[in-house]
């Protein structure tokens, strides 16, 4: 109980001063979080659309597989990426080992397959509504996915947003791509994670409000942007 | 949609860099603070930002020889003449050392404060079975402790289950080793800067067999070309002149002196 | 006069039940049809597979201009409004944006549709709030937007009330008059004595009955279609 308390007061003294180092990996977490989000947002969102409206074959298998990658754990997409892009690997030229750029493909990889899958649960409503108007209408698959996704943009902000939850809260496969080095690719999770293997548990769990706080301003920041709240009547 | 890319643009434009390089270092060495002292220094003497990627020595070999890393900074004598003899590091250069400490529960069941020697420790240990915490990662710190093992008659792979193996760097098995109030093999810099003590304390330190050599290795250019060879060259320089030999022998926590320059 | 659609043996099965057919038939290029028959005639799925959103098992369906040209000029207006969840004016200006219309195109028939519909009024409100009447009225007028060469309606005035029922009997009559070829089903057999100009009556997914309106009504060829005009349970 003692240790919670230190946390919160360590949060607090944090932010009270905006402690320039709590203000760097802060900002670090946002761009590899938002830049992957948007990044699996662009790849997730039609493509879980386009599943909830065409009938193909592997239409099911598609899906189930989709599913599995769900759960894909961290660790092992943070390994696989770290043996492609490591200099002795297929894109070693490239030199995106332990950079921004590296933590950002890892995260794409982990939310991805989350957003499509959610994406496509809430698109299947959708599209079982519009069914008929659209085939009637002559639309083409674009015009279809395009009207869903727009018409479906509330359903899909709660995709994206739980997206960003798991990319901002993710720390095994950034860890190991990012290499959590200090100024460079440190970021609050992996802040945390190293100060408590330093024993020093008020200032990890002071970084762990800080990312709590941090989710949760994001969230409301985008419903606000988005207007859905106001717009929240259909 | 059009506001997002516009927060997603502000967070990217951030200032270019000055010239820097990766440098893979022991989980030890970065735990004992002394990092925090020398990066600004080298940072303002010779311009040249260290990005350190904290790892087991078992690892920042393995960086090294993928050639991810432009150099590391290791304590594990024998995986550094193989690193070299194989190809993957230009030469070996001793910058410090520290020493291994015996770490356990204040009220020492396994009576090893009196110990004469390392091993004589470790078999007192065995002898009480008593709780063990080894890092079991490979690590420089690791490796150590299975040496002194070793030299006191034991094969650590055959010791029961209060021998726990806990695959984990130097301040998750200080956690857990503070949990279990059990005894753990810890270098002393990351002993001292460690935040949660509990019931441990020092108990055993002195054998020169604890002693720990820290060397520096550059990474081959021939094996890997895309190497910041003249960056490399300038911080060996930098970390053998005498500015670091003053921080270095200067660094003290709780009064304590922590490392001994020996570069030659 | 040409014919604009010939149906050969138009057949439609599901799980190896007929639902209709197999159908022969002829459509007059202009007028008002009306689909009449019992529940399960299979007069909706008439609608639909001439419509094309419904595929037919086995047969054809010749229209008188290539099949996605035809798609392209029809409209359909389904028995509950399929209202897209945005505003009465963007729910009026989709069917145009899907066509890649003029901007101002768009602005100045959605506006003259808001008020031929009598929906001017609530032009930014939610579509999918609006009472069922309204709905309809709104679905019409997408319809009808695009002004197009057949326009089918399934059942348009089921559960509306008189008023909302003459509004939209007259906006059919405006589209008929303006040269849309209507062809629609109905329950209400006053709504197709005051609209009809031709009936197909179906029976157990089978055409029974086709003729011009006025002889169907008063002489009815078929003792069936004498018993369902009469008000009686035909099966």
């Amino acid at each position: 109980m003692n240790e919670i308390w230190a946390g919160l007061q360590a949060a607090f003294w944090l932010v009270a001063r905006l402690d320039p180092d709590l203000v760097e990996i802060t900002l670090r977490s946002l761009q590899v979080s938002v830049t992957a989000l948007i990044i699996a947002s662009a790849i997730a969102l039609p493509f879980g659309t386009w599943l909830a409206i065409r009938r193909f074959r592997y239409r099911r298998a598609t899906i189930a597989v989709l599913n599995a990658l769900m759960g894909l754990p961290p660790v092992v997409v943070g390994l696989i990426v770290y043996l492609l892009l490591s200099r002795s690997g297929p894109f070693g030229v490239m030199g995106l080992l332990f950079t921004p750029t590296a933590m950002i493909m890892a995260q794409v990889i982990i939310i991805t397959p989350l957003i499509a899958s959610i994406t496509h649960q809430a698109m299947r409503e959708l599209w079982a509504e519009y069914h008929d108007l659209l085939i009637s209408l002559n639309t083409s698959n674009r015009q279809r996915i395009g009207t869903l996704i727009f018409d479906g943009r509330r359903a899909l902000l709660t995709a994206a947003l739980a997206g960003f939850g798991r990319a901002i809260g993710e720390v095994g496969a950034i860890m190991i791509v990012g290499g959590n080095i200090d100024h460079a690719t440190r970021v609050l999770t992996t802040a945390i994670a190293l100060e408590t293997g330093k024993g020093d548990f008020a200032l990890a769990l002071g970084l762990g409000f800080v990312l709590i706080a941090l989710a949760m301003i994001v969230n409301f920041a985008i419903h606000v942007l988005s207007r859905t709240e106001r717009e929240g009547r259909w | 949609m059009m506001r997002l890319f516009i927060l997603c643009a502000l967070l990217w434009s951030s200032v270019a860099r000055a010239e820097t390089m990766k440098m893979a270092v022991t989980t030890s060495f970065h735990n004992s603070g002394l990092a925090d002292i020398l990066l600004p220094e080298i940072q303002g003497d010779i311009g040249l930002e260290v990005q350190l990627l904290v790892v087991g020595t078992g690892q920042a070999l393995r960086l090294g020889e993928a050639g991810d890393v432009d150099a590391i900074l290791v304590h594990s004598k024998a995986a550094e003449d193989a690193f070299v003899a194989a190809g993957y590091g230009t030469h070996r250069r001793e910058i410090m050392y520290n020493d291994f400490v015996f770490v356990g529960p204040s009220d020492d069941p396994a009576a090893i404060v009196g110990a004469d020697t390392a091993a004589a420790a470790l078999a007192q240990i065995a002898d009480a079975q008593t709780d063990f915490v080894s890092r079991g990662d490979d690590s420089g710190t690791h490796k150590k402790e299975l040496s002194l093992w070793g030299a006191a008659g034991f094969d650590a792979a055959t010791l029961g289950a209060w021998y726990k193996e806990v695959g984990a760097g130097m301040g998750a098995s200080l956690n857990t080793a503070s949990s279990l109030n059990a005894y753990i093999i810890a270098d002393r810099a990351s002993w001292l800067n460690f935040g949660n003590k509990r019931d441990l304390a020092l108990l055993f330190a002195g054998d020169p067999v604890l002693f720990n050599q820290y060397a520096y290795l550059p990474v081959n250019p021939e094996k890997h070309p895309h190497v910041k060879t003249d960056a490399v060259a300038a911080l060996e320089t930098w970390l053998t002149g005498d500015v670091a030999n003053a921080l270095i022998d200067g660094y003290q926590i709780e009064g304590e002196t922590l490392f001994v320059f020996n570069a030659k | 006069m040409s014919m604009i659609a010939t149906l050969t043996d138009a057949t439609v099965k599901r799980r190896g039940k007929t639902i209709l057919g197999p159908i022969n038939f002829e459509l007059a290029p202009a007028g008002i049809t009306i689909v009449l028959g019992p529940n399960g005639a299979g007069k909706t799925t008439l609608l639909k597979v001439l419509h094309g959103v419904e595929r037919l098992s086995s047969g054809r369906i010749q229209w008188s201009v290539p099949d996605a040209e035809a798609r392209q000029s029809q409209a359909y207006v389904f028995q509950s409004p399929i209202m897209l969840r945005r505003t009465v004016g963007q729910n009026l200006a989709y069917p145009l944006k899907l066509v890649k219309a003029p901007k101002a195109d768009i602005a100045r028939r959605v506006a003259a549709w808001a008020d031929k519909t009598g929906l001017a009024d609530a032009i930014d409100r939610p579509a999918t709030r609006l009472s069922g009447g309204e709905k309809q009225k709104l679905a019409l007028g997408r319809a009808l937007i695009r002004k197009p060469a057949v326009l089918f309606l399934d059942e348009p005035c089921a559960n509306l009330d008189g008023r909302s029922t003459r509004e939209i009997e007259a906006l059919l009559a405006k589209a008929h008059a303006d040269g849309t070829r209507i062809i629609m089903t109905t329950h209400d057999l006053g709504q197709a004595r005051r609209l009809a100009q031709d009936v197909i009556f179906l029976l157990k997914g089978q055409y029974h009955d086709h003729g011009q309106a006025a002889a169907f009504f008063s002489k009815p060829r078929t003792a069936e279609a004498k018993s369902f005009l009469q008000g009686d349970i035909v099966e």
